[in-house]
């Protein structure tokens, strides 16, 4: 019981980080209607910009700021410099610059910062909150990180003007243009949110697993079972969905022998698989509707 | 009894090139590359020898993925398992069983045809992005499945197989290389005529009309669960033959040979040469083989940054790849031809 307890709480912090991804994965599928596989990528080299920041000089609150900033406006740039000229080419045109994003910034990263392993600073304090021994502070404060991003998330798109319009260009960008929404600039908002939060969960997510331009690789892979474990349709399920994703994670390495440390990857096959089988929208999404 | 080149000559909409109708063009070029095709090995290296016998594997398994994306419009970014399949299943038999390299490659095409249709029965209720995640996932779990203790005894582990090149047969005066060089192009072309014949047929006009209208295809009375399996099923297949004789050429497989790595590359084949078109498949194995190493010559350290420049810059010119451009201006200069008449 102890030791299930034990594999649990470590199954939901590692599960922080994969909820972290899942909703960036979902805020830019939201806002695009897309998938960027060049995501996880993009994520990896805020997290180097907030490094280098460090390195610097800089405080780790105000690196922590300014990274957000930065990547957001990189997230524009890279939407209004790459993607705007070729809006109207076929998904899988797409789809191939999001790979060719995904090496570009691979190959920049290792070749600016050498491919060698950096510990990352964390924010919160080494010592366990409260005395426990299950879950470190780290943990609980990426936890708590994510909750926040997921309300902010929440109000913007429901309570304001701006959420109402983005929502509006990514389910009908002709209706929408219609009624006077900037469509383009809709969608480089989308980008920047998600780069900007990509750039959270990197930096939250730095510290775990270290840094180096490969970091993301299997993250973004256990993110998107979280994403659609969750649906990809809904933020608070891609949290869930990512938290779940880690449990089972831990609890499958721990107690199915063969599985154990050789198939982690593979249960997050299964999960997507399985959970695609049986519920195609994920476990919170809607079913899309579409008309005939 | 008029034939159908007279019934063609006498209508007026015939697009015309320098006289010649574009059918007429067509046969032309595939008659001159198949001409040089066979020439080649006579001028080259050993070495480029090889480098195009890859090419022509590359294609083998881009066209697969053309049937399964460009044909019946279903994404996959996990073919790189197929592949392994392929290849695994040539290694062990040649390696376990001894059994001669040309009698594995109709077991590796069977073996891949029952796992496509196998895999494609969940995929049937996956659509779009969903299904490119599924298959995104198969190509991840692919090394770490092959590379499982429980399976060693077959796959060799992390370490691999390693095979035994073939000899020419009937003493032919060839050397290994150049004898496989030609099996291949033999293989090559039975597989792209094939894929012809199944596009221009019944079949292939349902697999069409599944990927334009899937309800519309219900409507008419298309199975639409039967064919979109077996899209996947024959798709598989052309991938694992050509993994299959990807093993042989390299003589050698291991789990990580066939990592997402290589789905994505396919992919990249795929867009390159142009989504739907068959004789684009053949320009994806060039542009594949050869670009990266392009790439590293430019610059050693950003290898990958230059290749990704690259696709960026073959995206905008060409957004519907090399076909899709070759459409295009043979449109164009038929059009200008005619107005100057």
């Amino acid at each position: 019981m102890e030791l299930f307890l034990h594999q649990l709480l470590a199954g939901i912090a590692t599960g922080g980080i994969y909820a972290c991804m899942a909703l960036a994965v979902v805020m830019i599928y939201q806002s695009i209607d897309h998938f960027n596989f060049a995501q996880g990528e993009m994520a990896m080299f805020s997290t180097y910009i907030a490094w280098q920041l460090m390195a610097w000089g800089c405080p780790y609150w105000i690196a922590f700021i300014l990274t957000i900033v930065i990547s957001f406006i990189g997230g524009v740039v890279i939407e209004r410099g790459l993607f705007k000229p070729i809006r109207n080419a076929p998904v899988l045109s797409h789809i191939i610059v999001f790979i060719a994003m995904f090496s570009i910034l691979n190959s920049v990263a290792g070749f600016t910062w050498e491919y060698t392993i950096k510990s990352f600073p964390s924010p919160f304090p080494s010592q366990p909150l409260f005395n426990n021994r299950l879950i470190g502070a780290h943990d609980l404060g990426m936890i708590a990180i994510t909750l926040i991003l997921l309300v902010l998330l929440y109000v913007l798109f429901r309570h304001t003007r701006l959420g109402l319009a983005m929502r509006a260009a990514a389910a009908n960008p002709d209706s929408a243009r219609l009624v006077g929404i900037r469509v383009g600039w809709m969608v480089a908002l989308g980008w920047g949110l998600a780069a900007a939060i990509g750039a959270v969960a990197g930096m939250m997510i730095a510290p775990v697993v270290f840094l180096e331009p490969n970091m993301m690789l299997g993250i973004l892979l256990y993110g998107l079972a979280g994403a659609v474990v969750g649906g990809l349709t809904s933020p608070v399920g891609a949290v869930l969905g990512g938290f779940a994703v880690g449990i089972v994670e831990n609890l499958a390495g721990t107690f199915v022998p063969v599985v154990g440390k050789e198939l982690k990857l593979t249960i997050a096959l299964v999960l997507i698989v399985a959970v695609l089988m049986v519920k195609p929208s994920g476990l919170f999404g809607r079913a899309a509707v579409s008309r005939v | 009894m008029t034939t159908r080149e007279d019934i063609a000559d006498s209508a007026v909409a015939v697009p015309r090139l320098g006289g010649l109708t574009l059918r007429t063009w067509q046969r032309v070029l595939t008659i001159i590359v198949l001409l040089i095709a066979l020439a080649l090995p006579a001028v080259l290296k050993n070495f480029h020898v090889f480098q195009l016998t890859l090419v022509m594997i590359y294609a083998i398994a881009i066209l697969g993925l053309n049937l399964l994306t460009g044909i019946n419009g279903q994404f996959s970014l996990g073919h790189s398992a197929f592949y392994a399949i392929g290849a695994y299943t040539t290694a062990i038999l040649m390696d376990r069983f001894g059994v001669p390299y040309f009698l594995t490659l109709p077991v590796a095409g069977i073996v891949c045809l029952i796992a496509g249709f196998l895999f494609g029965l969940p995929a049937l209720r996956l659509e779009g992005l969903y299904l490119a995640l599924a298959t995104f996932a198969l190509a991840v779990a692919t090394p770490q499945l092959l590379k499982l203790s429980i399976l060693e005894h077959w796959t060799g582990g992390v370490q691999g197989i390693v095979i035994i090149k073939p000899d020419a047969p009937f003493g032919l005066p060839l050397s290994q290389d150049r004898w496989l060089y030609y099996f291949t192009l033999a293989i090559l072309i039975f597989m792209f005529l094939a894929a012809m014949r199944l596009v221009a047929s019944r079949t292939g006009r349902a697999l069409k009309a599944i990927r334009d209208n899937p309800l519309a295809a219900k409507a008419m009375g298309i199975d639409t669960a039967f064919y979109k399996s077996m899209a996947f099923g024959v798709s598989a297949l052309y991938t694992g033959v050509a993994g299959s004789l990807g093993a042989i050429v390299v003589q050698f497989v291991a789990p990580d040979s066939f990592t997402f790595f290589l789905a994505v590359s396919f992919l990249v084949g795929l867009v390159v040469g142009g989504v739907g078109s068959i004789p684009g498949a053949l320009i994806g194995g060039l542009f594949i083989m050869y670009i990266p190493n392009l790439a590293e010559q430019v610059s050693k350290g950003l290898a990958w940054a230059v290749y990704g420049a690259i696709l960026i810059l073959v995206i905008y010119v060409m957004p519907t790849g090399a076909a899709g451009f070759v459409r295009l201006v043979t449109g164009r200069l038929t059009r200008l031809m005619s107005s100057n008449r």
